[in-house]
């Protein structure tokens, strides 16, 4: 599991560890049902407070993302919760948006860009939805 | 009995209204800090802030001139025992004997503390990789500051207390020693208390902090919350400024012509809104680095 923290930043560490973790969970390369390493290991492989990694999964799993299970470890949670698809929802926007600023700066309308994405090589092999 | 005093203590630390002053210098002034049990401390200051000062009252080096210093619930100067065998201590000018060997200063400490965990020394001598048959003077200044963490580590304090511990070390040192601060904590109700002016570092470990400014403490609390607190809000005004617009809540600005940045604590909706009757709009927001809280702390003061 690959976390970067950023002392500098002023956001807590806690949210960065949530925020990352939510990340991997929604783009797929944490799986339903993978266990999380222990607090302490993710603690001393970060170098930060096992306090805030507690915290950390403590809120994630308010959020129904990861699970503890009776063995006291820390699973990501299965069927992928409606918070995942909702997360997934927002990385998706914020690619959008991205393209869309993209695309009026080199001119093009949003009909263009609709059109462009129909017939995308991608889209032709319509690929089925992955729930 | 003396120990079913500690145990049911839930306060690592307690000092209340400390002051103290040297000559006509006041190093401390009504400091009050509560430290909870379990959990890593982080004492933030410039040189000269009172930081060691109020780590040697801990230690029960310096009496309480007025207020009172609790460890575990005892007072450190007249039960310096119960205080001292709780805790591990790593000063900041590591001073330990030059003459004698590694494992003579870790036979010579041993005989202080009954609880040293002899394996676990051993244990902490092979990992940092020293020689017990080596000098102290012989040693780098990386190996020396090994040689006393593992001297406050062996023991498995309840209270680890390190003063400035990574300040002159290389990275590979300055690892071990937040490393030795995350398995101390992670042993459950084990407290760690540390000074620095490195505040990457004690963003990543501590959980609760305290800026201390010219013996005063400016700031203490839950560092998750004052993180929380403190916003950083940039706003632009229909009209061009030469000076910063005043704006009600705001700690800290800096900026020019329509675009002025600003700082506030806890008065984020007061600030917007005292922004809006000013005609201006919120262009960016962020979050701020202990870094920039302790400058604004240190400027108000």
């Amino acid at each position: 599991m690959q976390i970067h923290i950023q002392a500098q930043d002023g956001v807590p560490i806690y949210l960065q560890v949530m925020q990352q973790i939510k990340y991997l969970v929604a783009s797929g390369r944490l799986e339903p049902g993978e266990e999380l390493p222990s607090i302490r290991a993710l603690a001393e492989q970060l170098l930060v407070n096992p306090n805030t990694i507690a915290r950390a999964y403590r809120e994630l799993e308010v959020a129904g993302v990861v699970e503890k299970r009776r063995t006291a470890g820390t699973y990501v949670a299965e069927n992928g919760s409606p918070l995942a698809r909702k997360e997934r929802m927002k990385l998706l926007k914020e690619r959008v948006d991205q393209l869309l600023v993209e695309a009026f700066q080199m001119g093009f309308d949003l009909d263009e860009v609709l059109k462009l994405v129909g017939q995308s090589e991608l889209a032709a092999r319509n690929p089925k939805k992955g729930d | 009995m003396v120990n079913s005093a500690s145990v049911s203590y839930n306060q690592a630390l307690e000092i209340k209204n400390l002051s103290r002053s040297f000559g006509s210098k006041q190093a401390l002034h009504d400091v009050s800090l509560p430290i909870p049990r379990g959990g890593v401390f982080g004492l933030i200051g410039a040189n000269g802030a009172g930081k060691t000062t109020l780590i040697k009252h801990i230690l029960g080096a310096h009496y309480a001139e007025t207020g009172s210093v609790r460890v575990f619930g005892f007072d450190p100067v007249t039960h310096p025992v119960e205080v001292l065998s709780r805790i591990g201590y790593m000063s900041e000018d590591r001073d330990i004997p030059y003459w004698m060997r590694v494992q003579e200063i870790m036979n010579y400490t041993r005989s202080f503390f009954p609880k040293w965990d002899a394996s676990f020394a051993e244990q902490l001598r092979e990992m940092f990789d020293l020689d017990p048959k080596q000098r102290i003077r012989t040693l780098s200044r990386g190996q020396t500051a090994r040689v006393c963490l593992l001297l406050a580590l062996a023991h498995r304090p309840e209270l680890l207390v390190l003063d400035e511990p990574s300040s002159g070390l290389d990275p590979v040192v300055r690892r071990d020693i937040l490393a030795a601060i995350v398995q101390t904590v992670a042993d459950e109700g084990r407290t760690v208390l540390f000074s620095s002016h490195l505040l990457d570092e004690v963003e990543r470990l501590a959980d609760r902090v305290a800026i201390l400014h010219e013996g005063r403490v400016l700031l203490e609390g839950e560092l998750d919350a004052i993180q929380e607190s403190f916003r950083r809000i940039t706003l632009r005004f229909e009209q061009a400024f030469s000076e910063a617009p005043s704006i009600l809540g705001a700690i800290e600005y800096r900026g020019s012509g329509h675009e002025w940045t600003y700082v506030c604590r806890g008065d984020r909706e007061q600030l917007i809104q005292a922004a809006k009757t000013v005609k201006a709009e919120v262009v960016h927001e962020a979050s701020v680095s202990l870094d920039e809280i302790f400058v604004c702390s240190v400027n108000r003061a």
